[in-house]
């Protein structure tokens, strides 16, 4: 009966978890369809430099897109792990971005030249920040703090420490190679910075693959006294957790910094901890911790990157764009609450069989 | 209705995606009396009791409350008790930082204003009426689980309830708090009230009840007045099968391991922080072995400072004749020794993960951070523990929390196995499962130590103690204070040397 199995598979769909990211996506897609469907237009350009590029609404979301999903990847983690969210991630990000330009300007914020390889900067900038996540991890793994009250440090102090390192200064990175990590590698059309997210991706899908570090952390966050009972350590798992963000920041800081070749402290990465924290949330992950599903959370990175987009498109005032987000996020975020999906689930399902009666 | 009814279900029915949880199961509960709903796990009787108090909505069937000449419907707690239903689960879902006073007024608060020296005073007085010794201004949680449990009853009570379900209550009480219990459960009876009992102690179920329903695989089976059933007969009606389970075990104890070699486990000094007195422990190759004592007595600490699941203080340890260092679960399991904690819900399953990724947790510990169980091994090795313990899951993938209290048991033990302990640690396996399970699990322990394992078994029925350990150690106030074996094995012996210290204390 293929009526069956295709309300079997209905049922399937229904109950997993990517549901919510994935209707929200084509959701905005229909809109944007009906309303002008040349925003799915992509064109072939060429840039400044006279390199190929595709220009476009889908390829400017992937692009713009990038650093709140590789956030979203480390986000993930430690909401799963610690039952609550890092909001320090903006600042932390103006911190590794300004270790990230120190090294590459060293003493003199205008030099012509980079004072130490691309590399060297960018390893250095990733110890850094996972040296503040080990901050932010500790405290709430050993010191048992609430994540959010402990990250509330490093959120307040993070981008006058970002200054700091730069004695205040904007330091300047005139060699154009180092735009590539923000803009294009020169003869490919398609923006480097989803070139890396995709290579986190992969990244990511391998460590979960070829580690136990998803069961771990899972087990951590759902129930921490029998993890221990069975020869997990809870704290040192959590702490993994806020390094391995802290990873992710300091990806995402070489991409914002690449992007413009300068940082601008008080707004480079603002308010992207809240996006982050959103993107978790529409992947249908539970704040509270626990069960987690990566890809959701990617895609719901993307489903906010195509809402703003989406905003700006429709000629938003980028003042007014913050409430009409909100709007459609309350939306979103009350169709993915589980007590909402179960109420769908029941009204489905009786529909489903009031529906067999009559036939 | 008949008479004298406060309750009838008729021709209940409720289905579980997979599972038909019930099958026009009738059920009546009279006026004055106290009746036992038994049933093994995944029997129905948590499911008949959640549709009684609108957790659940059933499929079909009617319920008829006194009072209404209409079957009633329920769709949620609060409407369940509005109708007088009340019920108290085995978990307290009280707050344990508000007051007694406050926990028993909670629900009905009355407007914004609280008139609190008004609020003490009536709750005292119900308190005093139910003959509960503690004062309304005492902070909850600083009572006894006892206590706490007898607040909970009247609060339920208070709500005007004709119809009272105690869920578990007894199971984390000890034998003189139950005898409280039962006390105010007598008292409930003579005022009227109608109570639903469940529980898995039999010694229980005969001590206070009328009548007793009994319910198999979601169908009844039967409703019998307490003098025309004796406990065989109910056993064998609760498992579905004419079986002498207890002659069974006997039998199997009858060839006694023997001890050769040097101890598999041998622990000299220990202590935790846990404030137990040093204890000198050895366990052989193939021996079952027990610690006993009254609740609180400390024979839980001991195994804990065995697994290291408590922060050791002191003591040697020597497995097979070599010294080792055992601080830390972790090192415990390295070493071989697998502990299946006494409370399950806390300390035992991983609640939200699939019974598959529970089943595999310690053995991917061992294994390691870099060497994750393939998906494929991982169901396999499920699906071979699911047959060998006869879990009963809808699936692998089904959350653990959604399974029975017996099968969660099951899956835990299964976790332990697999990792192939060569000493197994069981604390309380037996506690708050049916009596199936209950045989099941003595049995496996009898058989695993045949084949060599090394078992310490805790269990707070003395007699499922005898029946396995060829050893007892005696805890009385955190200390060991005795040692029973061969023909010292008999019920009183256990008894007078638990109770040893007061007999000191009279001379």
């Amino acid at each position: 009966m293929p009526k069956n199995k295709l309300s079997d598979l209905w049922g399937t769909i229904s109950r997993n978890q990517i549901l919510i990211p994935v209707a929200a996506l084509l959701l905005l897609a229909f809109f944007n369809l009906l309303a002008d469907p040349t925003f799915f237009r992509i064109y072939l350009n060429q840039n400044a430099n006279g390199d190929p590029v595709l220009s476009g609404n889908l390829i400017s979301i992937i692009d713009s897109g990038s650093e709140l999903a590789i956030l979203a990847l480390g986000m993930t983690l430690v909401t799963a792990a610690s039952g609550g969210q890092d909001i320090s991630v903006g600042a932390a990000i103006a911190i590794s971005g300004s270790v990230l330009l120190r090294v590459l300007c060293g003493a003199d914020s205008r030099s012509e030249e980079m004072q130490a390889p691309i590399i060297v900067a960018f390893l250095i900038a990733c110890v850094v920040s996972m040296l503040f996540g080990a901050f932010n991890g500790a405290l709430v793994a050993y010191f048992k703090i609430q994540p959010m009250v402990a990250t509330l440090i490093l959120f307040t102090a993070g981008r006058s420490i970002a200054a700091w390192i730069n004695n205040n200064e904007l330091p300047i990175v005139k060699d154009p190679s180092f735009g590539v990590f923000g803009n294009y590698i020169p003869g490919i059309p398609i923006p480097t910075p989803f070139l890396i997210a995709i290579l986190c991706f992969v990244v990511t899908w391998a460590v979960m693959k070829f580690t136990t570090l998803g069961l771990y952390v899972q087990s951590v966050g759902i129930n921490e006294k029998t993890s221990r009972l069975n020869g997990l350590n809870p704290e040192l798992i959590k702490l993994m957790t806020y390094v391995l963000l802290g990873l992710c920041v300091a990806v995402a800081a070489l991409i914002k910094v690449s992007r413009i070749s300068t940082i601008n402290y008080s707004v480079v990465a603002k308010d992207i901890e809240m996006d982050a924290i959103l993107a978790v949330a529409l992947g249908g992950n539970a704040l509270s911790g626990g069960k987690f599903n990566m890809a959701a959370s990617v895609l719901g990175a993307y489903v906010i990157q195509f809402l703003t987009t989406t905003l700006y498109k429709f000629e938003v005032n980028a003042t007014a764009l913050p409430a009409y987000k909100a709007v459609v996020v309350i939306i979103l975020v009350v169709m993915s609450a589980p007590t909402v999906r179960e109420k769908l689930t029941a009204l489905t399902k009786k529909l489903r069989s009031s529906a067999a009666q009559n036939t | 209705m008949r008479d004298g009814a406060v309750l009838e279900m008729h021709g209940i029915y409720k289905t579980f995606p997979g599972v038909k949880a019930l099958q026009n199961v009738d059920f009546t509960l009279r006026r004055s009396e106290i009746h036992a709903l038994m049933g093994e796990n995944g029997a129905g009787k948590s499911t008949l009791i959640k549709v009684l108090t609108g957790v659940h909505i059933k499929d079909g069937g009617d319920i008829f409350i006194s009072g209404h000449d209409k079957p009633v419907q329920i769709h949620s707690p609060q409407e369940a008790q509005k109708l007088g239903i009340s019920t108290v689960y085995q978990e307290i879902s009280l707050c344990p930082n508000l007051s007694v006073a406050e926990n028993i007024f909670l629900e009905r608060s009355q407007g914004l204003f609280v008139n609190w020296k008004n609020v003490n005073r009536q709750a005292q007085e119900l308190l005093d009426s139910l003959g509960i010794a503690v004062d309304a201004t005492q902070q909850l949680g600083s009572c006894s689980i006892a206590v706490q449990q007898m607040v909970a009853i009247a609060r339920a009570v208070d709500m005007d309830c004709s119809v009272l379900i105690l869920d578990e209550p007894t199971s984390s009480l000890d034998e003189s708090e139950v005898e409280k219990l039962f006390v105010l459960m007598r008292k409930l009876k003579k005022d009227g009230v109608g109570i639903i009992f469940v529980t898995h102690f039999l010694d229980q179920v005969y001590e206070v009840c009328d009548r007793i329903t009994v319910l198999r695989d979601g169908q009844l089976v039967g409703e019998y007045e307490i003098e025309s059933l004796p406990r065989v007969q109910l056993v064998s009606k609760m498992l579905g099968k004419e079986l002498d389970d207890m002659a069974d075990i006997k039998g199997e104890t009858s060839d006694k391991p023997v001890r050769r070699g040097s101890p598999v486990y041998e622990g000299r000094g220990l202590c935790s922080s846990e404030g137990i007195s040093p204890f000198d422990f050895k366990i052989y190759s193939g021996e079952v072995n027990g610690f006993t004592g009254l609740l609180g007595s400390g024979r839980s600490e001991c195994v804990r400072t065995i697994f290291g699941a408590d922060k050791v203080t002191g003591g040697d340890v020597m497995m097979d004749g070599q010294p080792v260092k055992i601080t830390s679960p972790r090192e415990a399991m390295k070493n071989g020794i697998a502990y299946l904690p006494e409370d399950r819900k806390r300390d035992g399953i991983v609640g939200d993960l699939s019974v598959k990724d529970n089943i595999i947790l310690a053995m991917q510990v061992k294994q390691g951070f870099f060497k994750p169980i393939s998906k494929a091994k991982a169901v396999e090795y499920a699906n071979e523990y699911i047959r060998l313990l006869d879990i009963k899951t809808a699936s692998v993938n089904t959350p653990i929390k959604s399974l029975s209290g017996g099968n969660q048991q099951k899956c835990i033990l299964a976790r332990w196995l697999l990792t192939h302990p060569k000493y197994l640690i069981l604390d309380e396996p037996t506690r708050g499962i049916d009596v199936g399970t209950k045989v099941d699990i003595q049995k496996l322990v009898l058989k695993l130590a045949s084949e060599g394992m090394s078992i310490t078994f805790i269990s707070s029925e003395t007699d499922e103690m005898l029946r396995t350990c060829s050893r007892l150690l005696v805890m009385r106030d955190r200390k060991l204070v005795g040692e029973l074996k061969g023909d010292q094995l008999t019920q009183t012996a256990v008894m007078n040397t638990i109770a040893g210290g007061e007999k000191n204390a009279k001379k």
